[in-house]
C-alpha cells in the first residue's frame, strides 16, 4: 500500500495559508501550529468539523475567522458524528451526480477532552462504521479553554485545577489514556501520532491519512505554555523533548502494522522534559523515577511491536 | 490558598466569596461529600473549589468524562448513601436532562447547580443569561416535579445550596440552584452563621422505598448495603421497586405521587420576598441577578414618589402561583424583566388577570436599572 502513495518533499508544501494568521491563541501555542500544518498538508478541498475547545474559540471570534476552508462547529461531544454525516452526504451526492466527483477530505478536529473524554463515544462509532475521514486530536493534555482542568489525557503527576498538587495529593493520579492505541484497536487503516516540532513528519502523516480510504486517526501532541506553565519560546523544544525522552513516541499503525517514525537507540531522561514545566514542579525524584520507568517500559513494548510487525 | 490549613468541616464567620465558591461552601456545610462534574464555563470555579475542599473534609471528588456521566455518578452516589451534587451550565445541563428525569422518577435526592449562560447551544460561554428557567422544569419527558431556587447574591448561593440539599433529602427529589453567570462570578460578603439546619434522609427498615399509603407521601430511602432488598429502576415500578410496566394503575399512582408530593407541599417549599407592595399600583416581578437591577429601579422611582413595588421569586419551581395571583389582584400591571424571551412572564400570565408586560434582553449583558426604570415609566 505504501508504495502507491505520493512521496512528499518539503517543496511540495503549499505556501498558502488555510489557517489564517491573526487568531487569538496564546504565545507559543503548539495547537495553532499543528492546525496550520495539517491544513497546509490537505490543501483547499477540505471540510472541517471542529469540536468545542481552544481552537474553536481562538480561531473564530466575531467578526473574524481564521478558517479559509468550510468549517462547522457543533457542540463538544459529537465532532466525529458530524464528520460522519458530512462524509456520508458527500458520498451519496457524488454518487447521484448532484455534485462533481472529486476528492474532498472530511476532517474532524477536537482537543483531548473532546476526543478522549466526552467525544469518545462518537469517535468510536465513526471509526467502527468506517467513514472515509481524518480525525485529528490536538492533545494539549488538559481542558485549557475553561481554565486548565484535568482530562483523561493529562499525564501522571501534572498539576491542574481539578487535580491540584498540594500536601494531600501530587497532581494527576492516573496515567494518560492511550488514545492512539484505542483508535488502533478499532482496526482502522491508519493511526499515527505526530508533533508540530517534527513538521515534515506531521505533514507526511496527514497526507497519508488523506490518501488512505477509510477512517484515519492522528494524535498530535500540542504544547500549551499556558497550561503547562512553560516558557512560550520553549514550545518547539518541549515537543521535541517529549519525543526524544519517549514520553510521546512518534509512530504509525498502518493496516495494523506498527512503525516507529523516529527510533532513538537511547532515550533522553524524562527529567529533561519535566523540569521545564511548572505543572510538574512539585514532583519528587521518586515520582520522576516512576514516570521514567513507565516511559521506558512503554517504549520497549512499542519497539517490540514494531519488530513483530503488529 | 489559605484553605489548606483548614481543619473544620465548614467555615464560620464572614468571607469574601464568589457565588460559585459560596455554593461549594454551602454544599460542604450541608453535608455534601460527593461531587462528580465536568468543567464548563461559568461554573468551573465551583468544581475547582470542591476539588480542594472535599479532599480536606474526606469526601470524594471525581472529574467525569462528560455531563451525562457526572449526573449519573451523582445518582449512583446518592443511592450508595451520600449527599451528592454536580454543577454545570447550559450545554451540560441539556445533556443531563435524561438522568434528571430518572432521578425524579426514582425519587433520588441530588443537587444540581446550573450557572446559566447565554444560550441556546454553545451561545455566549462567558456571558450571562437565564434561559434555562423552563428547561429545568420541563427538560425531561413525562410529568414530574422538581424544586428550583433562583439566587441573587453570593449569600444566597450559600443559603440556597443548603436549602436545596435539605429539600432534596426531605422530598426525595432533584433540587436545583438556578444561578446565572453574574451571580456565579459576583464576589461579595458572605456571612456564615454559627449554626445551620440540616435535614438528613429518612430511613426506616422494612418499609417499601417507592410507595406510601398517602397519595402525596415521601417514602423512606434505604441505601445499598443496608440489608434492604433494593431494586431501583427508571421503568414503572411498584412500592417495592419491582418493574410493572404494563400495569396502568401502578403507573398512574406513581406518576401522581411524584407530582403531588411536591405540589401539595408548595406552601412549605415556596419563598418570595416583597418590597414596597403595600400601596403599589405597578409591580415588578423579578428573580435572579435581574432582581438587583429591579430593586434599584424601584427604589429610584419611589424617591420620585411613584407607587411601584417589587416581588422577588426565590423559589421558581414549584411556581409560587398563590402569591403571584394575590399580587395580580393588588396591582394594575406587572412588569417581568428577564434575561430570556419571557419564560417566567408566560408562567405569570397563567395565574393573574391583570396586564403582564414582559421585558426581555438576551444580549449576554445584565439588564441595567436605568432600562427597567425607563420601562416602568412607560407603563406607570
Amino acid at each position: 500500500m505504501t508504495e502507491t502513495l505520493n512521496v512528499f518533499a518539503v517543496r511540495t508544501l503549499t505556501q498558502k495559508e488555510y489557517f489564517a494568521p491573526g487568531h487569538r491563541s496564546c504565545q507559543g501555542c503548539g495547537e495553532a501550529l499543528a492546525v496550520r500544518l495539517v491544513l497546509k498538508a490537505l490543501g483547499r478541498n477540505v471540510i472541517i468539523a471542529n469540536a468545542t475547545g481552544c481552537m474553536e474559540i481562538v480561531s473564530s471570534p466575531l467578526p473574524f475567522t481564521s478558517w479559509r476552508v468550510p468549517w462547522i462547529h457543533v457542540a463538544f461531544e459529537n465532532t466525529a458524528a458530524v464528520a460522519s454525516g458530512i462524509e456520508a452526504a458527500l458520498k451519496v451526492l457524488m454518487r447521484k451526480g448532484r455534485i462533481p466527483k472529486k476528492k474532498i477530505v472530511t476532517l474532524a478536529m477536537a482537543g483531548d477532552g473532546g476526543t478522549a473524554d466526552i467525544g469518545i463515544q462518537a469517535l468510536s462509532g465513526a471509526l467502527e462504521r468506517g467513514h472515509d475521514f481524518i480525525y485529528v486530536c490536538t492533545d494539549n493534555e488538559a481542558y485549557m479553554n475553561t481554565g486548565i482542568q484535568r482530562s483523561s489525557s493529562t499525564p501522571f503527576g501534572a498539576s491542574t485545577t481539578t487535580s491540584p498538587a498540594g500536601r494531600m495529593k501530587m497532581g494527576q493520579i492516573t496515567w494518560k489514556k492511550n488514545m492512539a492505541a484505542i483508535a488502533a484497536a478499532h482496526n482502522i487503516p491508519y493511526v499515527a501520532t505526530a508533533c508540530p516540532s517534527y513538521p515534515i513528519d506531521l505533514v507526511q502523516k496527514v497526507r497519508k491519512a488523506a490518501e488512505i480510504p477509510g477512517p484515519a486517526y492522528i494524535h498530535i501532541l500540542s504544547v500549551c505554555p499556558t497550561g503547562w506553565r512553560s516558557a512560550p519560546e520553549l514550545s518547539i523544544k518541549l515537543g521535541r523533548l517529549a519525543v526524544e525522552t519517549g514520553i510521546f513516541p512518534l509512530y504509525e499503525v498502518e493496516y495494523g502494522r506498527y512503525h516507529l517514525s523516529i527510533d532513538f537507540p537511547k532515550l533522553k531522561p524524562v527529567k529533561e522534559y519535566i523540569k521545564l514545566q511548572g505543572r510538574f514542579r512539585h514532583l519528587t525524584d521518586e515520582m520522576i523515577e516512576e514516570i521514567q520507568d513507565r516511559t521506558q517500559r512503554e517504549y520497549e513494548i512499542l519497539r517490540e511491536r514494531m519488530k513483530r510487525g503488529f | 490558598m489559605p484553605l489548606k490549613s483548614l481543619q473544620s468541616s465548614f467555615l464560620k464567620g464572614t468571607f469574601y466569596l464568589s457565588g460559585n465558591e459560596a455554593s461549594a461552601e454551602g454544599a460542604i456545610a450541608a453535608g455534601c461529600r460527593f461531587y462528580a462534574g465536568y468543567p464548563i464555563t461559568p461554573s468551573s470555579e465551583l468544581m475547582e473549589r470542591m476539588a480542594f475542599r472535599l479532599r480536606e473534609v474526606g469526601g470524594v471528588f471525581i472529574q467525569m468524562e462528560d455531563e451525562i456521566a457526572s449526573i449519573c455518578a451523582v445518582i449512583g452516589a446518592s443511592w450508595a448513601g451520600a449527599k451528592a451534587m454536580t454543577a454545570t451550565s447550559g450545554p451540560g445541563f441539556s445533556l443531563m436532562q435524561e438522568a434528571i428525569g430518572y432521578a425524579a422518577f426514582t425519587e433520588t435526592p441530588c443537587v444540581i447547580v446550573d450557572v446559566q449562560r447565554a444560550g441556546p447551544c454553545t451561545g455566549q460561554a462567558t456571558r450571562v443569561g437565564s434561559g434555562d428557567m423552563m428547561q429545568v422544569k420541563w427538560g425531561s419527558h413525562g410529568d414530574y416535579q422538581i424544586i428550583a431556587f433562583s439566587p441573587w447574591s453570593s449569600q444566597e448561593m450559600y443559603d440556597f445550596t443548603i436549602k436545596a440539599f435539605n429539600l432534596s433529602e426531605k422530598y426525595r427529589v432533584p433540587a436545583f440552584v438556578m444561578a446565572d453567570e453574574a451571580v456565579g462570578h459576583l464576589r461579595e460578603t458572605v456571612r456564615i452563621p454559627e449554626k445551620i439546619e440540616i435535614w438528613n434522609r429518612k430511613k426506616q427498615k422494612g418499609i417499601p422505598p417507592f410507595g406510601t399509603e398517602e397519595a402525596d407521601g415521601v417514602p423512606p430511602m434505604p441505601s445499598f448495603g443496608e440489608g434492604e432488598r433494593l431494586l431501583v429502576t427508571g421503568s414503572t415500578h411498584d412500592a417495592l421497586g419491582y418493574r410493572k410496566t404494563d400495569d396502568p394503575e401502578v403507573h398512574s399512582k406513581l406518576v401522581q405521587r411524584i407530582n403531588l408530593k411536591i405540589l401539595n407541599h408548595r406552601k412549605e417549599i415556596v419563598e418570595t420576598e416583597e418590597y414596597f407592595l403595600e400601596d403599589a399600583e405597578v409591580a415588578i416581578l423579578s428573580y435572579g441577578f435581574t432582581a438587583r437591577s429591579s430593586l434599584y429601579a424601584v427604589k429610584g422611582l419611589r424617591k420620585e414618589g411613584r407607587r411601584v413595588g417589587m416581588m422577588r421569586l426565590k423559589t421558581i419551581w414549584p411556581f409560587p402561583d398563590e402569591k403571584v395571583s394575590e399580587l395580580g389582584k393588588k396591582v394594575r400591571k406587572i412588569l417581568v424583566p428577564e434575561m430570556n424571551l419571557g419564560q417566567v412572564a408566560g408562567e405569570v400570565k397563567k395565574y393573574v388577570t391583570c396586564e403582564v408586560i414582559s421585558f426581555n434582553q438576551t444580549n449576554g449583558e445584565i439588564i441595567r436599572p436605568e432600562k427597567i426604570k425607563e420601562e416602568l415609566r412607560k407603563i406607570l
